[in-house]
C-alpha cells in the first residue's frame, strides 16, 4: 500500500465522511425504530406512537434516554468481560460494512474533489461477506457469556442461521460478478448508471440476496434467535439497559446498511435515470444522487418493516430447509445460467 | 520512522500479544477470541503488502468460519478449569521436549535462510485480485482446478462420515 499519499488534506477528508456516515447510520437506526412502531400500527390500524413530540418524533430520544437510566445488571455467574465485549462486537460489526458503499459521486470544493465513499477497494464486497461473516460473534458471545442456556440455544441458532445463509448469498453475489467483471461497488454502481438496473439481469439473484438479507439481520420471518416464545427473549435475554440497547440498535444498523447494499448492487445506488441529460451543476447532481440513494434505501427498510408485520415466523426446520434445500441450489443454477448466457454471448455456440 | 513502520509494529505487537494469549491463557473460549485477534491482526499485515484478496480471504475463511466453528464447538462442551482432566507429569515432560526440538528444527532452517532482497522496481499491485485471478487461471490452472478437486472430495467425505 502506497502510504506516501497520505497526506492533511486526505486525512481530514477521511475522518469527516467516517464521521458523517456514523452519524447519519446512528440517526437513521434511530428513527428506524420510531418508523417500525408508525409502519406496524399503520398496518394494524392504529396510531402508534403520538405522545412525545409532534408524531412522536421525539420517541426514540426518549427511548434512548430511558435505556441510558435504567439499571444495569450483570449475572453474577456471568462471564464479565465477554458479557461487555458481545454488543460491543455487534455494533462493531453493524458500523464496519459502510466503509466500501459509495454513498454518493464526487463533490467538488473549490477544485478540491471528495469522493464520497469511503473507501474504494477493488474487494469491496468481499468486505462485505468478511463482516458478515464476523457479525456471528456478537451474537455468539454475548450468548454464551450469560451464561444462560435459553441464551445459549439463541446463540447457537442465530450462528447456524448466519453461517447458512451466508452461502446462498455469496453465490447470488458471485452470478453479479460475472455480469459485472468489477468487485468494486463503485464500478458497480457506474455501470448501471450507462445500462440498465442488475436486478432486470439478476432478477434471481436479487431476490435470493433479499431472503438472505433478512436471514443475517435476524429479522422477521427469520428472527428465531430471538423467539420469544420459545426461548424467552434469545440471546440477550440477561442484557439490561444499554447493552440491550446496543443489540436492538445494532440491528436496526444492519437493516440500513443491508438495504444501501441492495440498492447500490441491484437498484444503481447513487444513479438514477436522465440523471445525465438534465443539464445541471456536478455537484447538484450529485446531491441528487445521494437523495436518490437513500429514497431507494428508505424503501427497503419500509419493505422490511412490511414483512415483519405481515409474516409469521419460520420454524426452525423450516429456515434451515429453506437454506439448505431451496436457495443453494437456486443460487447455484442461477449462476450456471448466467455463465451459460454470457458465454454465448462472448463467442456463440 | 515513517507511517507504515508504525502501524507495523502496532500490528506485529498486537498479533505476538494475542498468539500468547491463545496459549496462556486458561480458558479455552479466551484461547479462540485471542486467536481471532492474532488474525485480525495478520490480515492487517496482508493489508500492508497490498495483497487485498488475501486479506479478505484471511478474514471470511479464518475469522469468518474456521473460528466460528471452534467457538461453537467449545461453547457447547463448556470446557473449564474444574472438569479439565489431570495430566500425567510424563506428558507434561514430553510436549515440553517435541516443543523445544520443533522450535530448534525452526531456528535451524531460519538460521540458513537467505532473505532475497526487495527489488524497489518490483511491482506492487500483484496481489490485487484481477491480477491474482488471471494468474490462477493461466499459469497455474492445473494446479488449481486440482485443489478445487481435492476441496470437493473432502466435503463428500465430511458428509459420508457425518451421515455415519
Amino acid at each position: 500500500m502506497d502510504l506516501t499519499l497520505i497526506d492533511k488534506y486526505f486525512l481530514i477528508e477521511k475522518i469527516g465522511l467516517i464521521s458523517a456516515v456514523l452519524a447519519i447510520s446512528l440517526l437513521i437506526a434511530m428513527y428506524s425504530t420510531w418508523a417500525e412502531r408508525k409502519v406496524a400500527a399503520w398496518i394494524q390500524d392504529r396510531r402508534g406512537p403520538n405522545r412525545a413530540g409532534p408524531f412522536g418524533l421525539l420517541q426514540p430520544l426518549a427511548d434512548g434516554g430511558k435505556l441510558f437510566f435504567k439499571e444495569e445488571i450483570i449475572p453474577s455467574t456471568a462471564n464479565h468481560f465477554l458479557f461487555v465485549l458481545g454488543p460491543s462486537m455487534a455494533m462493531l460489526t453493524a458500523c464496519l460494512t459502510s466503509a466500501v458503499i459509495p454513498w454518493g459521486d464526487v463533490l467538488n470544493f473549490g477544485g478540491y474533489a471528495v469522493s464520497l465513499q469511503i473507501a474504494d477497494v477493488n474487494i469491496g464486497v468481499l468486505w462485505i461477506m468478511a463482516v458478515v461473516g464476523m457479525g456471528v460473534y456478537g451474537i455468539m458471545i454475548g450468548g454464551w457469556a450469560s451464561n444462560n442456556k435459553f441464551s445459549l440455544l439463541a446463540a447457537c441458532r442465530g450462528a447456524s442461521q448466519v453461517i447458512s445463509y451466508e452461502l446462498p448469498m455469496g453465490l447470488a453475489l458471485i452470478a453479479l460478478f460475472m455480469i459485472s467483471g468489477s468487485l468494486s461497488l463503485k464500478d458497480i454502481v457506474e455501470q448501471q448508471r450507462d445500462g440498465l438496473w442488475y436486478v432486470v439481469l439478476q432478477p434471481v439473484g436479487f431476490l435470493i440476496f433479499l431472503i438472505c438479507a433478512f436471514a443475517e439481520c435476524n429479522r422477521t420471518p427469520f428472527d428465531l434467535p430471538e423467539a420469544e416464545n420459545e426461548l424467552n427473549g434469545g440471546y440477550h435475554l440477561e442484557y439490561s439497559s444499554m447493552k440491550l440497547g446496543f443489540y436492538l440498535f445494532a440491528e436496526y444498523i444492519n437493516m440500513f446498511i443491508s438495504s444501501a447494499l441492495m440498492a447500490t448492487l441491484y437498484f444503481g445506488g447513487y444513479s438514477f435515470p436522465y440523471m445525465d441529460s438534465l443539464g445541471l451543476s456536478p455537484n447538484l447532481v450529485t446531491i441528487l444522487g445521494i437523495c436518490a440513494l437513500f429514497l431507494k434505501t428508505f424503501a427497503f427498510i419500509f419493505f422490511f418493516m412490511w414483512v415483519r408485520w405481515t409474516l409469521p415466523r419460520f420454524r426452525y426446520d423450516q429456515l434451515m430447509k429453506l437454506g439448505w434445500k431451496v436457495l443453494i441450489p437456486l443460487a447455484l443454477l442461477n449462476m450456471l445460467i448466467t455463465g451459460a448466457v454470457i458465454l454465448y454471448r462472448q463467442n456463440g455456440f | 520512522m515513517g507511517i507504515d513502520m508504525i502501524i507495523f509494529t502496532v500490528l506485529s505487537a498486537i498479533a505476538i500479544a494475542a498468539a500468547l494469549g491463545v496459549i496462556l491463557s486458561k480458558n479455552p473460549v479466551n484461547s479462540v477470541l485471542c486467536m481471532i485477534t492474532c488474525f485480525v491482526a495478520i490480515a492487517g499485515h496482508y493489508i500492508m503488502l497490498n495483497a487485498q484478496f488475501l486479506f479478505v480471504v484471511h478474514l471470511i475463511v479464518y475469522t469468518g468460519a474456521i473460528m466460528v466453528l471452534f467457538l461453537f464447538v467449545l461453547m457447547m462442551m463448556n470446557l473449564n478449569a474444574d472438569i479439565e482432566p489431570q495430566k500425567r507429569n510424563w506428558l507434561k515432560y514430553a510436549g515440553a521436549i517435541s516443543g523445544g526440538a520443533l522450535l530448534l528444527v525452526l531456528v535451524a532452517a531460519l538460521r540458513d535462510a537467505s532473505v532475497p532482497a526487495i527489488q524497489s522496481g518490483a511491482p506492487t499491485d500483484i496481489g490485487l485480485i484481477s491480477n491474482l485471478g488471471k494468474t490462477l487461471f493461466t499459469s497455474y490452472v492445473v494446479p488449481f482446478e486440482l485443489s478445487s478437486v481435492l476441496f470437493l472430495s473432502a466435503m463428500v467425505g465430511a458428509v459420508v462420515i457425518g451421515k455415519k
